[in-house]
């Protein structure tokens, strides 16, 4: 059975289930803000996002689960003195600010991992983290001036998604920038967020997919051309490899603003959000913590709140903090006032498995 | 030489011994300890080589000058603080 990893703001923790209950069996990090955590299916490898502030964002490793060994962080390159910003680009510095997404490259791409990063940055590893290359095909991509930062000061990329048909197929999230795919492994890029809404934009550029918010950008694992987004202005589904995007907000409840996502891994139809008041409010609507879910694309959604609590909790879930497990039964998430809540239903009943942890930032089930 | 002399608060993540080294300025003073402990590296410095936005650095006592270029001068019985600020975290 998966562990379960909880990155927070003061530590990692690793759940185990144990007679028949989610129970923390390790602290790792105590009092260090983890900004993100990921578990290798390919050998399980976890690696695990600090945040010193002062002392900036380092990468630590774990082989076993157990002990971890500070690895290199990714480095930005000296920017060129002759440097030319591209016109109309808000200069942003080439200095990592947080690392926002990691994600184990293909099975045959041993030791390959992909690290998202704000300011923008992706960067690439082919040592499990030993030493990371930025990605410099989107770095110097000229669309990158019209990105901007959305709730961060600058722009970041926060999903990355690995085709399983074709290592060399990914598909970023970048907020905001819109949805980025490159067929040859890093070499180009084209823009994917066609289709999505920038309500915050005045009208004539609120189609623009280099300005859209996907907050949260997920790929079916056995329909990879079937990705879901939590956008900032709602959600919106592709079923044509990203080529096409289109909304469903219409039909979300009790509202369609959030930060998660999460899609079955064998049926891309069934999905599950955790849906909040938008933008300035950052709540759950009326107080009440749910989780969304649809069975059918999008169509209708059941508003799940069995287990979880119904007045005035105001909790909110970020973008990497609900995660699906292989079997694609169990669902856990972590709030940011330090809940955490395991459903083994599909979502149909939770448990609240701890209502006293620090702010959750990531939770992911362990993939080996 | 210059001494160098590390806040407590990173010995927590890196081991950062107060130690001497030879320098002229604060740069060279400071890579001459990271040739040593390219690991501390950085925690005291970003990716450009800028001193990080909430360290501060200190020479006999007074805060430098040159966060950037680190081209403040020491003196060979100079004493370095490197030290986090109070803002951020």
């Amino acid at each position: 059975m998966s562990e379960l990893l909880v990155a927070t703001r003061k530590g990692l923790f690793t759940l185990v289930r144990r007679d028949a209950r989610w129970t923390i069996d390790r602290a790792d990090f105590i009092g260090s803000p983890v900004s993100l955590v990921s578990s290798d299916p390919r050998d399980g490898t976890r690696l695990a996002a600090l945040d010193h502030g002062h002392f900036g964002c380092k990468l630590h490793r774990s082989r076993d689960g157990r002990t971890w060994d500070e690895i290199a962080a990714p480095t930005y390159p000296e920017k060129p003195a002759d440097f030319v910003e591209p016109e109309g680009a808000q200069p942003v510095p080439w200095n990592l600010k947080l690392i926002w997404a990691l994600q184990p490259g293909g099975a045959d791409q041993p030791g390959r991992v992909w690290c998202g990063t704000i300011p923008g940055g992706l960067f690439r590893s082919d040592d499990g983290g030993d030493s990371w290359e930025l990605v410099e095909a989107l770095w110097n991509h000229p669309s990158r001036a019209k990105w901007f930062g959305g709730g961060a000061d600058q722009p970041g990329v926060h999903s990355i998604c690995v085709d399983p048909r074709d290592s060399r197929r990914v598909l970023l999230g970048v907020s905001c920038g819109g949805a980025w795919l490159t067929t040859d492994d890093g070499a180009s890029w084209e823009q994917r967020a066609h289709g999505m809404r920038a309500a915050y934009l005045p009208e004539e550029r609120a189609l623009d997919p280099e300005n859209q918010d996907p907050h949260c950008i997920v790929q079916c694992a056995a329909r990879p051309d079937h990705c879901w987004a939590q956008h900032h202005n709602g959600i919106f589904r592709s079923t044509d490899d990203a080529r096409s995007w289109h909304e469903l907000s219409e039909n979300a409840r009790p509202s369609a603003f959030g930060f998660p996502v999460a899609v079955h891994p064998g049926d891309a139809d069934l999905a599950w959000f955790v849906p909040a008041v938008k933008d300035e409010m950052r709540i759950p609507a009326e107080a009440k913590v749910v989780v969304s879910r649809t069975r059918d694309g999008g169509k209708t959604f059941d508003v799940l709140g069995d287990g979880l609590p119904q007045s005035h909790a105001y909790d909110l879930v970020y973008r990497h903090a609900l995660d699906v497990d292989p079997s694609g039964d169990v669902l856990a998430f972590g709030s940011t006032t330090g809940s955490l809540w395991v459903s083994e239903d599909q979502g149909d009943h939770w448990t609240h498995v701890s209502a006293h942890l620090p702010p959750v930032y990531a939770v992911r089930f362990t993939r080996a | 030489m210059p001494q160098v002399h590390f806040t407590a608060n990173i010995q927590r993540h890196v081991s950062c011994p107060p130690g001497e080294v030879a320098g002229a300025t604060v740069r060279e003073a400071l890579e001459a300890v990271f040739v040593g402990n390219p690991r501390a590296r950085g925690y005291v410095l970003d990716d450009q080589g800028a001193l990080r936005k909430h360290m501060v650095v200190f020479v006999d006592g007074q805060q430098i000058r040159d966060r950037v270029g680190l081209s403040d001068a020491v003196s060979p019985s100079a004493r370095i603080h490197v030290m986090q600020a109070l803002s951020g975290g």
